[in-house]
């Protein structure tokens, strides 16, 4: 698309999404309005990890890690970042909005590099290895912030403020950075670099083989899938009070595979669908109080047990409402 | 000069040793045969020239260089391309994906324009595309681009491989039993696209292969190993008369007779 | 002097609690390739059937010198039969019809099932922590300036006597050797006429029967249990087994009583704060240096 097009959609999306915010403001409850931000941020949260999860094939399950740096930097950088900022600009919306972006984005470069810091010594193993170094790092990551006494350790970290830390968080941002980074996993996917990700997982010995460089692909996704942890973990700060590491436990990362099991590995469709059902049935199962993880956990052995490969496949939505509304299927294509 | 040439070259695992001393040089743009019983590290040999193992002693040189050692991504980068006896094809993957994965070099745009969707990407999506097409149909599978690679029959599946191989722009293809599984229609078909790979491409091809009829009627040169040593060496019609090679083969089955 | 071995003594208690859950886990792995993620919760599950059972045999009413012998051995095997049923149980329910799936459905089942029974716990039992009856009165007396305790006695006693027992088990008896078989090559186990499926239920009942034992150990050393004690324990004993060379017996028993020295000299000589932080430190470290871990073999890729 030309630059020109390119950013008459962008604004048209921007006065969509800024119109929604609005109307869901007034119009829902708070308790919905957190349900439809945390759906936002579980999408950035689910897309992000099935980069790395599904594309590539390489299983981590310690992500939570990831988005406590990013919600730890975010706060901690938004907090410090406010005051100059305003000095700058004036207090008021413009200054919130620059330093609630700029936050995001030490967030989501601190959890990238994070990313690449674990993801390049634990790339070279395999399967069930790789998915327990990830947790044994995610577990380090919270263990160090729980001892993190500038940081509030187990307490948890509040600003500067009594007031706990700013709301910036509001619909139109998540929304803004959901569909920003839905758009660019997504075209990376759909392109030569995806395609080679998605060789190693088919086979990496036939991808090196055909001269791809597949730690470096491999690290590469895997810190960008951290960075979008990062990102989710900013969004999800500014929306509480204050952020403790109880927050980013190993159940938060299994939370993650949740979703993109649900809408299928592999799929960003089905991880957009993934993320919002778990954002919405854990809230809804909140009422069934100390029943809700036990039918939460069954829920996941159901799943696995009946239909591994989630709603979706690997296949995405459009591809299967094409097939599924009896226009010509494309030749060959998987069942 | 020979393209590549192997001198000395020995592989051992753990107690075993796979190859003990081979040594042999495939002149450029010929097609060299590399024949022998089950078991007898021809496969092995091609895992050591193309980087999936190390070899343990002796030396692999490509083009006058040594490249024992190297990563199989860079021995693939200096111009080897191989297929596998086993066929390891990204098998959800449609046949033209499979073969644009190994367009690495022809693919300029950066991530960040991938990501962005910039005309320089769209650019380099359109001439790998382009460039897989012109392979496929080198090998006969034009029809089948859109297909899910797994669902192809075995000996397209095995012609999808040597596509793929050729995407890389190779000018060493190391074939580990491509007519594995055709009939003799098919083989005869694989024999002309070899002879073009070399006429047309300028391609040197070194074939692992069972099948006698299309070694005997294909290869100029001819390499048989047993248990990881050289048996005998020469052209088809010397190695076919060699006592020691009939010896070796003697109570093996050879699958389409020689 | 007398502190460090003091710290020593109390890792190798400690390490020999980790050794017999890292049993279950490489008996399992070497068998499955499967990471039973739910085995830290049949340790606990086990620890909670000790603590029932030794209340319906009525330790309340105990006198000064605690249980008397065979009823503590009653508790014992009580709850390793118990546990070993669960473990068999969860084999076939949620493990079995997943066997053949790619290498990733089973890991997320497992992960499934261990999320269940922590919450099914926690609806069962309250998650409020509960003191362990006592079994076992405590006895101190010092030797050499280190206070031994006859809890840290029976814990080498008891683990020592399975290790040994499991051991003989493993070479001498027809089952242990077909375990050893089956984890060698099932195909040609199955090939040879051995029986997978009983033996696959063999290993898990064995290995939860052990860490049924390391349950009712740590109750009766750490006193406090709580439904969520498996989560950690079970990941430090994952991570020993792994240091060990998962898949290898001795090196879980190794990998366990090193773990336990770690996490005992880093809570005694660096800070307590690290404790937990340390397993995960060499856990990392021996993916990263030696993945087939310390006794393990490094088994290479056909191509």
């Amino acid at each position: 698309m030309q630059p020109l097009k390119r950013l008459a959609s962008a604004t048209a999306i921007g006065l969509l999404l800024y119109g929604v915010g609005l109307w869901l403001q007034d119009g829902l409850i708070e308790y919905a309005q957190r349900i439809v931000l945390l759906a936002g941020i579980n999408v950035i949260l689910a897309v992000g990890l099935n980069l790395i999860n599904g594309t590539t094939g390489q299983f981590s399950i310690g992500h939570a890690g990831f988005m406590a740096v990013g919600a730890y930097a975010a706060a901690f950088f938004g907090v410090k970042l406010a005051p100059l900022v305003q000095g700058l600009v004036g207090s008021g919306a413009l200054a919130d909005g620059v330093t609630f972006n700029l936050a995001l984005l030490v967030g989501a470069l601190l959890a990238g590099l994070t990313g690449l810091l674990v993801g390049a010594p634990s790339l070279r193993l395999r399967g069930d290895y790789l998915a327990v170094v990830t947790l044994g790092f995610g577990e380090i990551i919270r263990i160090s912030f729980n001892n993190a006494q500038f940081l509030g350790a187990a307490t948890g970290y509040f600003g500067d403020t009594p007031a706990g830390l700013p709301a910036y968080t509001s619909f139109f941002w998540v929304y803004a950075w959901a569909i920003a980074i839905v758009l660019l996993i997504s075209n990376l996917t759909f392109s030569q670099t995806g395609r080679s990700l998605a060789a190693i997982r088919e086979d990496e010995i036939a991808a090196e083989a055909m001269a791809t460089p597949t730690t470096r692909l491999k690290v590469l996704a895997f810190s960008l899938s951290a960075a979008s942890a990062g990102v989710a973990g900013g969004l999800f700060a500014f929306m509480q009070s204050g952020i403790r590491p109880e927050d980013f436990r190993f159940d938060k990362s299994i939370d993650m595979i949740v979703m993109i099991i649900i809408g299928g590995l592999g799929s960003i469709s089905g991880a957009i669908v993934g993320g919002v059902f778990v954002a919405v049935t854990l809230e809804l199962m909140r009422d069934l109080q100390q029943y809700r993880l036990v039918l939460y956990a069954l829920l996941l052995i159901t799943i696995m047990l009946v239909r591994p490969e989630g709603l979706l496949g690997s296949r995405e939505l459009p591809a299967l409402l094409r097939a599924r509304l009896g226009r010509k299927r494309p030749v060959g294509e998987a069942k | 000069m020979s393209l590549l040439s192997l001198q000395k070259v020995d592989k051992i695992f753990g107690g075993l040793r796979a190859l003990k001393q081979v040594s042999f040089d495939v002149p450029a743009r010929t097609i060299f045969g590399l024949i022998g019983p089950n078991g007898a590290g021809k496969t092995t040999l091609f895992n050591v020239i193309t980087g999936v193992y190390s070899p343990d002693g002796g030396r692999i040189e490509f083009e006058g260089r040594a490249i024992g050692g190297e990563s199989p991504a860079r021995v693939a980068q200096r111009g080897i391309a191989r297929t596998f006896q086993n066929i390891r094809l990204f098998r959800s993957m449609t046949v033209e994906e499979n073969v644009m994965v190994a367009g690495h070099h022809l693919h300029r745009a950066s991530l960040l324009s991938a990501m962005l969707r910039t005309r320089a990407h769209a650019e380099d999506e359109a001439r790998l595309k382009q460039r897989a097409r012109e392979l496929l149909d080198v090998m006969g599978l034009v029809k089948h681009c859109r297909d899910v690679a797994g669902s192809l029959p075995y000996g397209s599946q095995r012609r999808l491989e040597i596509a793929r191989a050729l995407m890389l722009e190779p000018k060493l293809l190391l074939l580990d039993e491509p007519a594995a599984g055709m009939n003799s229609q098919e083989a005869a078909e694989l024999e002309r696209q070899i002879r073009f790979l070399r006429d047309e491409m300028g391609l040197t091809v070194v074939l692992v292969e069972h099948n006698m009829a299309v070694v005997m009627s294909v290869c100029e040169a001819v390499h048989v190993v047993d248990h990881g040593e050289t048996i005998a060496s020469g052209t088809p019609e010397q190695v076919k008369k060699d006592p020691a090679v009939l010896a070796a083969y003697l109570g093996k089955s050879t699958e389409n007779g020689a | 002097m007398s502190t460090l071995l003091q710290q020593l003594l109390n890792g190798l208690s400690l390490g020999s609690i980790y050794a017999l859950i890292a049993l279950g886990y490489t008996m399992v792995y070497g068998i499955l390739k499967l990471i039973n993620f739910a085995h830290g919760e049949v340790f606990m599950m086990g620890a909670y059937a000790g603590y029932f059972a030794a209340l319906a045999l009525g330790v309340q009413h105990a006198g000064s010198a605690g249980f008397p012998l065979y009823l503590a051995v009653l508790v014992l095997v009580v709850s390793m039969a118990a546990a070993a049923l669960l473990g068999v149980t969860i084999e076939f329910l949620a493990y079995r019809p997943v066997r053949s799936a790619p290498r990733l459905t089973p890991l997320i089942t497992a992960i499934g099932v261990s999320l269940f029974l922590q919450n099914a716990a926690m609806l069962a039992f309250t998650p409020n922590p509960r003191p362990y009856p006592p079994i076992l009165r405590e006895v101190r007396f010092e030797l050499a300036g280190v206070i031994v305790t006859n809890v840290k006695l029976t814990i080498f006693v008891v683990a020592m006597a399975l290790m040994v027992g499991l051991t003989w088990f493993i070479q001498k008896t027809w089952t242990g050797k077909a375990m050893r078989a089956v984890a060698t090559n099932i195909d040609a186990a199955r090939l040879m006429g051995i029986d997978t499926d009983r033996v696959i239920r063999a290993t898990f009942a064995v290995g939860s029967a052990l860490a049924a034992a390391g349950g009712i150990l740590f109750g009766l050393d750490q006193i406090m249990i709580n439904p969520l004690m498996g989560v950690l324990t079970g990941l430090k004993a994952f991570v020993a087994a792994v240091l060990g060379g998962i898949g290898n017996v001795r090196g879980a028993v190794l990998g366990g009583l090193l773990i336990g020295l770690a996490e005992q000299l880093t809570a005694g000589y660096l800070s307590p704060d690290y404790r937990d932080a340390i397993t995960f430190v060499i856990l990392i470290i021996i993916l990263i240096l030696r993945p087939q871990g310390l006794l393990g073999v490094v088994r290479p890729e056909k191509v």
